[in-house]
């Protein structure tokens, strides 16, 4: 299955390994294996149901699979205890289905819960208001500091939460259906911060949806650091092409992994609906 | 052949589990100090008002019903040692439990099953916080430390709710105090404090066991809220039972 790789690669930052994780006699992964290389970004499509946030949260060691392994930066995180698993969880940055913000908290507490409570990240105060503030100026929501989750709307809870993803700058970035129930403007926002959280640091991308549009926008643009937008790069410069794939589950299983031509192209009736055909 | 034992079984020890989980986190690095100062200004301080009212009333009736039989023995005078006795040893620690439990045991259920299905508790674990320790363990030191003290003060209240009607029903203000005063032993008063101080466990840990395991969006949170008063309160009377009949066989001699 490993496909042919020069010795000078480094470990994938993210490996499946046959791994199954079922929840109460339920399959929700079954026997799904891929990897993920640094830079990499990877568009999760799928039915509600189809595993795909089971997936995300077994990257992190939130969900515990029944068989296989999973390796997060090349360490094997189904052998490692809860207690054990703060320094990997330190280095991924996770985007909630529904925000997953703290209630009790005001934005910049829980912007900066991270910083302070990650046992591998050793912040001080002051450090940490600085390093909150940029990550709300990278969302635009530096004037909310001492709002409560409660008083933002949708989209702007979204974006606080993806600060508080990006806080710690971490190397890899898992995204739970991060466009859900938002209208299609803010939806296209929230993408283009997902774009720009990649390209300024070049970080390593998984992101979940139901949105083809989301896929597309992900793939085919890239955030330019000058002049602060988004460009199309799709076609001139191969490589970027060849660092986003296309994963598409059905009922725990992984059916289809590839390029967005391939995709694109596929005649699977489950697969095609995905797709937004351009005539 | 007993399937159907299963389900009980799994659940207690999940609950044990839990409550060993949240204990060993008392003597264990990091304490957040805020959040157990927090949970007892919610617990105890927030509950006061009505433990106030329910101790003032239940000596009150106490008295009325107590008055009433007494008399026909003549002995309408004692009525400040049975109100005492009554309250310090059962009334005062189970209907405060009663209270607390509907109030405090509802109220860390749905707080913790909403953060449940909204992700807040994945998203703690992920952000390198055990929820365990942020949420259970505050709580759990908070209800133990604040139920004794509710008790205390519902005990004393509904004395003074006793001799309100006392001095209805024209007994001596100082009568009604000597018998109170006279009627207690330190028995009583441990096992009036030990009582407040096991429910505290009940009700903190059935409401954090209840909230945690909640499934299945907001009609989850409703049935979790419930299932936790509803085994809290259950929990206070067996326990009560129990606790009673060690005292009563003379298990611990004071």
């Amino acid at each position: 299955m490993t496909p042919n790789v020069t010795p000078d690669l480094p470990p994938p930052v993210l490996k499946f390994e046959n791994v199954s994780v079922s929840f109460d006699g339920q399959t929700a992964l079954d026997d799904v294996s891929f990897e993920v290389r640094e830079g990499d970004t990877r568009i999760l499509f799928g039915a509600a149901g189809s595993g795909k946030t089971v997936l995300l949260k077994a990257a992190l060691g939130l969900a515990r699979p029944d068989r296989g392994h999973i390796f997060v930066f090349g360490r094997d995180i189904t052998l490692l205890k809860e207690s054990q698993l703060s320094d990997i969880r330190s280095k991924v940055g996770m985007l909630f289905q529904e925000s997953a913000l703290f209630d009790s908290m005001t934005i910049e507490e829980n912007v900066a819960y991270p910083l302070f409570n990650q046992k591998a990240i050793h912040c001080e105060a002051e450090e940490g208001h600085r390093k909150v503030v940029d990550a709300l100026r990278f969302v635009e929501l530096e004037n909310t500091l001492a709002k409560f989750p409660s008083e933002l709307s949708g989209g702007m809870r979204r974006r606080a939460a993806i600060a508080r993803a990006v806080v710690t700058a971490p190397p890899l970035l898992l995204y739970d259906s991060p466009t859900a129930g938002l209208d299609p403007i803010t939806a296209n926002n929230i993408i283009a911060l997902i774009v720009k959280a990649r390209d300024a640091s070049r970080t390593t991308t998984l992101m979940v949806t139901h949105r083809y549009q989301d896929g597309n926008l992900v793939a085919k643009f890239r955030y330019n650091l000058e002049d602060g937008r988004l460009e199309p790069v799709a076609g001139r410069d191969p490589g970027f092409d060849a660092s986003t794939r296309f994963m598409v589950f059905k009922e725990g299983r992984l059916i289809f992994d590839g390029p967005q031509g391939e995709l694109e192209e596929s005649s699977d009736p489950y697969i095609s609906k995905f797709v937004l055909k351009r005539d | 052949m007993f399937e159907f034992l299963k389900a009980p079984i799994l659940t207690v020890q999940e609950f044990f589990i839990l409550a060993g989980q949240a204990l060993r986190n008392v003597v264990r690095t990091p304490h957040y100090t805020q959040d157990i100062f927090l949970q007892m200004d919610i617990i105890g301080v927030g509950s006061l008002p009505i433990v106030i009212l329910t101790g003032f009333f239940s000596g009150a009736v106490l008295a009325l019903q107590m008055s009433r039989a007494l008399s026909e023995y003549g002995q309408v005078g004692r009525t400040g040692q049975v109100v005492a006795i009554t309250l310090v040893r059962e009334l005062g620690p189970v209907l405060t439990a009663l209270m607390v439990a509907g109030r405090n045991s509802s109220g860390i259920a749905s707080e913790l099953g909403s953060m449940k299905v909204t992700e807040q508790i994945d998203a703690m674990r992920a952000l390198g916080t055990d929820p365990i320790q942020k949420l259970v363990t505050p709580r759990l030191i908070a209800t133990c430390a604040m139920l004794p003290l509710l008790t205390v003060i519902a005990d004393f209240v509904g004395m003074f709710g006793g001799s309100v009607v006392a001095a209805m029903i024209n007994i001596p203000s100082k009568q009604y105090w000597t018998s109170v005063w006279r009627a207690l032993e330190w028995s009583d008063v441990v096992q009036g404090l030990m009582k407040p101080f096991c429910f505290a466990f009940a009700i903190a840990l059935v409401g954090c066991y209840y909230g945690l395991r909640t499934s299945g969006g907001t009609q989850g949170v409703g049935r979790a809220t419930t299932q936790a008063v509803v085994v809290a309160s259950v929990l206070v009377f067996i326990l009560t039972f129990f606790i009673t009949k060690i005292f009563v066989s003379g298990v611990v001699n004071i």
